[in-house]
């Protein structure tokens, strides 16, 4: 099996597309002069896809996820979720952060009933669901302990169950996973992975790892340094349903080798500009 | 239950004992009259004079003067300096041009101004209830704006991912957030408050405990004196109980 990496094109799809990016282009205003963070950028995503976005720390990934989610405007082109365009945060779109954002004052329980309560839903109807999306993580006997009492990846598992309890028709994940150590990562996309196969959620990663990227996509959308372009969109043809075994299989290798080569000039361009500024810096 | 009052109870008697061990030195020291007895009393006669001060100055009664005045000023210290604090953190200019003068407002010596609040107010509660409030003022809002300054993006926008309304966005995330801040500010607001109110009641020679220490110093009762301030501290003991309380009601993961 190779992998079949394919030049950027507008995609062929079977399917109507629930989530489309067309030409989108994203820039700040900086004190060195404007600054192009995403560059024309166009994908889709189909309904029950997983599909994830790499590339190299700096390369735009995250305004990317604020893009889609709505938190930030004033860019060119147009994003629609099923045909809607978006403005602003929208119901079909559920979040989870790279950083920790489970509310401290609240218990795991009530962490997850918020988006709920927000919905106005009873007590019992929301305990209810959240109790359901708790033990869906893998979090059941948690629900009273509060976030500082929890683990970095339970915390995260927080999240996702309150991401999912708002029962978005699209989970935006931007490195949720970002700051754990690799074997926790492996077992927490594991999770994702069942999740997503048991939902059948259409999912968009953000990510700056291969082998998560390799592990749980259906579709890898690889980006290029500044300004932040598609460089190229992998499908990944591996066995579905998915478990954590796939990482040791031949083509799981050969998927990581071929992202990596598509990478390694990009990394190499954003790790050759740190430096330079910071040597600038100094 | 038992393990946690096995790791609460050592803080405890250690606190008390080195209250204890203090007093006792000091007890030994005026003894010994290295401190001169006509400066300070021995703690012992101090404990003696208790039963006395109650009996014959009329304490409770004091004692819920003071502390009403406290609470009244400590409670338009909290609304007022909360909502300039939010004010301050919502209008970036407003908050870029008086921030400065916030700050050293909390640094004035407020109780100097007693003869114009008495001109204002009258010999009456509320000219130590105005000094009071606006001594701890400028600690509330400028810990509430902190807090709020302070809330990591990531919360703000778990909220703006959930669509929330101004008004769910900030009861629900950025004041819980900012609560442990904001009663930081309140513990601030309170000592400043209460300082004042018993230093204008010592001064205006009008209303609780501030008046009675007037008094027993006058008579040169020191262990009378002595004991009225002890009931000072048990205000000030009482509401910062109460106020952790409510922190803890609020912030139940603090």
């Amino acid at each position: 099996m190779s992998a079949k990496v394919m030049p950027f094109a507008p995609q062929a799809t079977m399917e109507m597309p629930i989530l489309v990016v067309e030409d989108v282009v994203k820039r700040f205003d900086t004190p060195e002069g404007p600054l192009t963070a995403v560059d024309h950028m166009s994908f889709s995503v189909r309904e029950g896809e997983f599909v994830s976005i790499i590339g190299p720390s700096g390369c735009g990934k995250s305004t990317l996820f604020s893009v889609l989610g709505g938190l930030v405007g004033g860019y060119e082109g147009k994003v629609t979720i099923e045909g809607q365009p978006i403005a602003g945060p929208h119901p079909a779109i559920g979040m989870v952060f790279q950083e920790d954002s489970t509310f401290p004052w609240r218990s795991v329980l009530d962490n997850v009933a918020f988006p709920l309560e927000i919905q106005g839903m009873s007590r019992a109807d929301r305990y209810a669901r959240a109790r359901h999306f708790i033990a869906m993580v893998g979090l059941e006997g948690f629900e009273k302990r509060f976030p500082a009492e929890l683990s970095g990846g339970m915390r995260q598992r927080v999240s996702i169950a309150r991401t999912l309890a708002f029962q978005p028709k699209i989970l935006l994940m931007d490195e949720p996973f970002g700051a754990l150590d690799e074997q926790t990562r492996l077992l927490l996309g594991d999770k994702v992975l069942q999740i997503q196969q048991q939902l059948r959620q259409t999912m968009l990663l953000i990510t700056h790892s291969i082998s998560e990227a390799v592990q749980l996509s259906d579709r890898i959308v690889v980006m290029t340094y500044r300004p932040g372009r598609v460089k190229r969109i992998i499908d990944i043809d591996l066995p579905r349903p998915r478990s954590i075994d796939v990482v040791s299989s031949e083509a799981f290798g050969r998927y990581v080798a071929a992202i990596w080569s598509d990478l390694r000039d990009e990394a190499s361009r954003g790790m050759n500009d740190a430096e330079a500024r910071q040597r600038s810096s100094s | 239950m038992r393990e946690a009052r096995r790791y609460r109870l050592p803080p405890i008697a250690f606190g008390l004992g080195t209250v204890i061990l203090a007093f006792a030195v000091i007890e030994v020291l005026i003894r010994a009259d290295v401190i001169s007895q006509y400066v300070m009393p021995t703690p012992w006669q101090v404990l003696l004079s208790f039963g006395r001060v109650v009996a014959e100055e009329d304490i409770p009664h004091r004692f819920l003067a003071t502390a009403g005045e406290c609470l009244a000023a400590g409670a338009l210290m909290s609304v007022f300096g909360m909502l300039l604090g939010v004010a301050l953190y919502r209008f970036r200019l407003l908050r870029a041009a008086t921030e400065t003068w916030v700050a050293a407002f909390a640094a004035a010596p407020l109780v100097l101004a007693y003869p114009l609040f008495l001109v204002i107010f009258g010999r009456t509660a509320w000219t130590i209830i105005m000094i009071g409030f606006l001594s701890g003022l400028a600690p509330v809002a400028l810990k509430t704006l902190e807090g709020l300054t302070g809330v990591r993006p990531a919360l703000l926008n778990v909220g703006r991912s959930f669509r929330l309304t101004p008004a769910q966005q900030f009861w629900k995330v950025l004041f819980p957030a900012a609560v442990p801040t904001i009663f930081v500010g309140f513990r601030l607001g309170f000592i400043f408050a209460l300082i004042n109110v018993v230093g204008v009641e010592f001064l205006i020679n009008f209303g609780g405990l501030g008046q009675l220490i007037n008094e027993l110093a006058e008579r040169y009762d020191l262990p009378g004196t002595y004991a009225a301030i002890t009931f000072v501290i048990l205000v000030s003991v009482l509401f910062f109980i109460a106020l952790e309380g409510i922190e803890r009601w609020l912030r139940p993961a603090s």
